[in-house]
């Protein structure tokens, strides 16, 4: 239960960062948060009490006790693209802060709504 | 004012809907019925003792192949917006801090090291928790380490994209041959199983793994070399 507090929590300051913040790079750390608790929140789901990682590694190893591997895989590719969408995203704000000079979102006029 | 009520309700009017989803769910109870039948039916079916290796490469091998092609299009994409972009400022330039002795040595002393433990991480990816993708970015971040002690040093960006090329190939070519084989099927599993926790073994699955390795390695590193080359870069050397 914890968890899915604390991957909520997570999720919240990220959205609160994303929403309310005007600078670029806080923005993206704000992003990043939110899929952190994304990916905490998958994991979370497929949690098993006392249950081992899903690795038959030793020979006692019973399938009842290790917890959900799908949610795990999941994960594994969520952390993947996060890494190349945040690189992706740092270019962006390099080039913005090329043409504007500054990375303050209300001050680069055209991104105003 | 009005923007950020609008943000604190909307985004309130979100954590509800969730925590009213998942206060539905139980927590820490039992497995979806898809784990289950992995965890039991993965050792014969894969060979692969890591249960998340063989529902990540063969399971949903085709998954990894368009999670491979998208780090693919981020990676092309940072080098085409910086390919367009212009040079590098002058003030940023100088704003680069030298790195110092210790920095220098270090770096020289512990990279190796990072590519040892990079390479065991994506071989051993079958057997422990690890693979591909964790050993390439491991590997990627020694070259940043390298990148950030010497400054004037860089990656053979050629060398990167035949390295990058194989690697995907090997992964279709891979997928595709399981085509040809009796049961017809993309990415079938042709090789022996081989015994359980050993590090020959589950068939084509470490295969794979190293070529995602060495896919993953060489497009980090070339993000890396891309960001490091706006600001280090002397005109015309890009």
């Amino acid at each position: 239960m914890i968890y899915y507090i604390g991957s909520f929590l997570l999720i919240a300051i990220g959205l609160y960062a994303v929403v309310v913040k005007s600078n670029l790079i806080k923005i993206l750390i704000g992003l990043n948060l939110i899929s952190s608790g994304v990916n905490l929140l998958i994991i979370s789901v497929g949690y098993v009490k006392n249950g081992t990682a899903p690795i038959f590694s030793k020979i006692g190893l019973k399938a009842a006790m290790m917890v959900d591997p799908i949610p795990q895989a999941l994960t594994l590719t969520a952390i993947v693209i996060d890494a190349s969408e945040l690189a992706l995203a740092v270019a962006f704000v390099v080039l913005l802060y090329r043409h504007y000079r500054t990375l303050d979102i209300k001050k680069i006029r055209s991104l105003k709504w | 004012m009005i923007k950020k009520v609008v943000y604190a309700i909307f985004g309130a009017i979100i954590v509800l809907a969730l925590a009213m989803f998942f206060a539905a769910y139980p927590f820490g109870k039992n497995k979806m019925a898809v784990g289950e039948y992995y965890l039991n039916h993965g050792i014969e079916q894969t060979g692969a003792a890591n249960i998340v290796t063989s529902v990540v490469l063969d399971y949903r091998g085709f998954d990894t192949l368009g999670e491979v092609s998208v780090l693919f299009g981020a990676a092309a994409g940072v080098a085409i917006l910086f390919f367009l972009a212009k040079e590098g400022r002058r003030e940023e330039r100088e704003n680069l801090t030298k790195p110092n002795f210790v920095v220098k040595v270090g770096s020289r002393i512990i990279f190796p090291f990072i590519l040892l433990f990079g390479t065991y991480i994506f071989i051993h990816g079958h057997l422990t928790p690890g693979g591909g993708f964790q050993g390439g970015s491991i590997i990627a971040s020694g070259f940043l380490l390298l990148y950030l002690s010497y400054p004037g040093t860089r990656v053979k960006r050629s060398g990167l994209s035949v390295l990058e090329g194989l690697a995907g190939l090997t992964f279709v070519c891979l997928g595709l041959y399981g085509l040809l084989t009796p049961e017809s099927s993309f990415l079938y599993n042709f090789l022996p199983k081989g015994q359980l926790n050993m590090l020959v073994s589950a068939g084509i699955l470490p295969i794979i793994y190293i070529a995602i390795g060495f896919k993953v390695a060489s497009e980090f590193a070339g993000i890396v070399d891309d960001m490091m080359c706006q600001v280090i870069c002397r005109g015309g050397e890009k």
